[in-house]
């Protein structure tokens, strides 16, 4: 069995829904089922061959090649399996995933990790906006999982985030942890301006001190048995964090004006 | 049966079902992942007063510890579930909470799952921060010296204690010496604690009292000093009798540890005044193992320290 392989022909007019194309819907389904599939595009419905071509059986491992920003929704609610991107994507990359694995060799567009609940998304590439943060209406943003992103992130990562994991090992722009519930953000690079925003608990790892804003407060350097514990349980992951064995931080907590139960740890 | 000189009676220990659970304690350095496992490990001689049976397993490496520092592994007996969790809670509070730098993990994976930390988190007041990674969830409880971190849960597995057997000498210095060369062969098998101070117990007991109140009593008929006025199993060369209890967390290991004690304890043989290998029992009627001196020590596959 070959991994089952999309190949984008041309790219699409309009932004494509690719919600369907997941390891759980796709497993029992033959190679004329899965091409008379229909994805939304605007207002149109195409079918899967108009728009790809497809190769391979395994559904379990599923590859999109040369992708496009205008392909959204890839992986959305996944349970198992993998799912491998070579190129960049749209929106809601692994919206709502609950589990399995999910690798872009690329960048993404906004709302990656939104709502993710298990699993793990590696991007080998950067990311805009709102990664791991709630859509509009929701009160939660990521509640579980791993994200490591190799590049930069844009702004409000892991806005409203609840649980879970998010590395960057390049820079994460401003309001990172804005509206943070819970879960741990780690940033190797530089964050932009109110890092932290009105976080209510959770946890950010930086390695430089940040501006930050009044209702951020100090609590001193200390040495956290913690972080040994969370880096050596790393110690498995495909990211830069997990050589880190550095357990001396300074820790400010905050933010005051939301509960201030978070904390921002930075690498002494 | 005599092995280097040393009678083994063709008698059976019996042991009982009971709830176990293995702790990792983890400290700056081992001095004080020892204060810690001590103090988690005092009084818990045996379950009749204590609640708990619990003893130190063996010294973890840093290398074999969840958080990278020195560790001790400690395991904990009960005879349910209730109660092995309601006494870990109390003794995680009392012990480990309290103790510098000391921290503790989960030892066994098991479906079965107890409280460890789940509740010191409350300590915190508010302050405290949970933490999940690889699927475990922690809590970090500031404390004075710094944070106090303890995985939430355990798990439990289905275990066998009061597995033993009893060494019968010529003299009290002599049995002594006989049950700590067993012990400290016994201490290198994995999955097994000897509750009793120094592993060793001299007051086995037997089923009911004289006395209304008591339910358990003096096992008189190994009693040296009432030879002459009871129905006494020893011959008269016998003048000290001592007893090893062997909790573990499974039959098998407790074959290996009884075969591995009484190896050890015979090697001293019977110019150094052991005469005797038995094993108590209650005529096989309370315990659902059994096990039978003779067929562990024909059984040469338990030989040999660690497994």
């Amino acid at each position: 069995m070959s991994a089952l392989t999309f190949t984008l022909k041309a790219t699409p007019a309009h932004r494509v829904d690719c919600s369907p194309l997941t390891p759980d819907q796709l497993t029992g389904k033959n190679a004329a089922d899965i091409a008379a599939l229909t994805l939304q595009s605007g207002k149109q419905t195409l079918r899967v061959d108009s728009l790809f071509d497809i190769s391979g059986d395994d559904a379990n491992e599923i590859v999109f090649k040369n992708s496009h920003t205008k392909l959204d929704f890839i992986g959305k609610a996944m349970t198992s399996g993998s799912i491998t991107i070579y190129g960049d994507v749209g929106s809601y990359l692994a919206f709502q995933m609950k589990n399995g694995t999910i690798t872009l060799h690329g960048n993404a567009s906004d709302f990656a990790a939104s709502g993710m609940a298990k699993g793990l998304l590696h991007i080998h590439g950067n990311v805009g906006d709102f990664l791991g943060a709630a859509i509009v209406g929701d009160r939660k943003g990521m509640k579980g999982g791993t994200v490591i992103v190799t590049g930069n992130a844009g702004e409000r990562v892991g806005d409203q985030m609840r649980r879970g994991m998010i590395l960057i090992e390049g820079n994460a722009g401003s309001y990172c942890a804005s509206r943070m519930l819970a879960g741990t953000i780690g940033v190797l690079g530089t964050v932009g301006d109110y890092v932290g925003f009105s976080m209510r608990r959770g946890t950010i790892i930086l390695t430089k001190t940040p501006q930050l804003h009044a209702t951020l407060q100090d609590c001193g350097t200390h040495t956290l048995p913690f972080l040994s514990l969370m880096f050596k349980a790393l110690g498995k992951l495909p990211s830069k964090f997990a050589s880190i064995s550095q357990n001396r931080v300074q820790r400010f907590a905050g933010d005051l004006a939301n509960d201030g139960k978070g904390e921002i740890l930075v690498f002494k | 049966m005599i092995i280097n000189g040393v009678q083994i009676d063709d008698t059976f220990a019996e042991a009982f079902n009971m709830r176990g659970t293995r702790v990792i304690l983890t400290a700056q350095n081992h001095k004080w992942a020892y204060h810690a496992a001590n103090a988690m490990t005092g009084f818990a001689t045996s379950v009749i007063g204590c609640g708990v049976e619990a003893g130190i397993e063996r010294e973890l490496s840093p290398e074999e510890t969840p958080d990278g520092r020195p560790g001790v592994a400690i395991l904990m007996f009960a005879m349910s579930s209730s109660v092995l969790m309601k006494q870990l809670e109390l003794r995680m509070g009392q012990c480990i909470l309290t103790c510098p730098t000391a921290a503790a993990f989960s030892g066994l994976d098991s479906p079965d799952k107890i409280n460890l930390g789940k509740n010191l988190r409350f300590f915190g007041d508010g302050f405290q921060i949970s933490k999940q990674f690889g699927g475990k969830r922690y809590w970090r409880v500031p404390v004075m010296d710094g944070e106090f971190i303890t995985e939430e849960k355990t798990g439990m597995a289905r275990s066998v204690g009061g597995g033993n057997f009893l060494v019968l000498a010529e003299s009290q210095p002599q049995a002594l010496a006989a049950c700590e060369a067993a012990i400290e062969a016994m201490r290198k098998v994995p999955n097994v604690i000897m509750p009793f101070p120094g592993g060793v117990v001299r007051s086995g007991s037997k089923v009911g009292s004289k006395y209304k109140a008591l339910f358990a009593s003096t096992n008189d008929a190994f009693c040296p000093t009432l030879k002459g006025i009871t129905n006494t199993q020893l011959s008269p060369d016998i003048e000290s009798v001592m007893e090893i209890v062997i909790d573990g967390l499974t039959d098998a290991d407790i074959r290996k540890a009884t075969h591995v004690g009484i190896a050890a304890a015979c090697s001293l043989g019977a110019e150094n005044g052991i005469k005797r290998i038995s094993a108590g029992n209650y005529g096989g009627k309370l315990g659902q193992f059994q096990y039978h001196l003779r067929e562990i020590m024909n059984d040469t596959t338990l030989a040999g320290g660690a497994a």
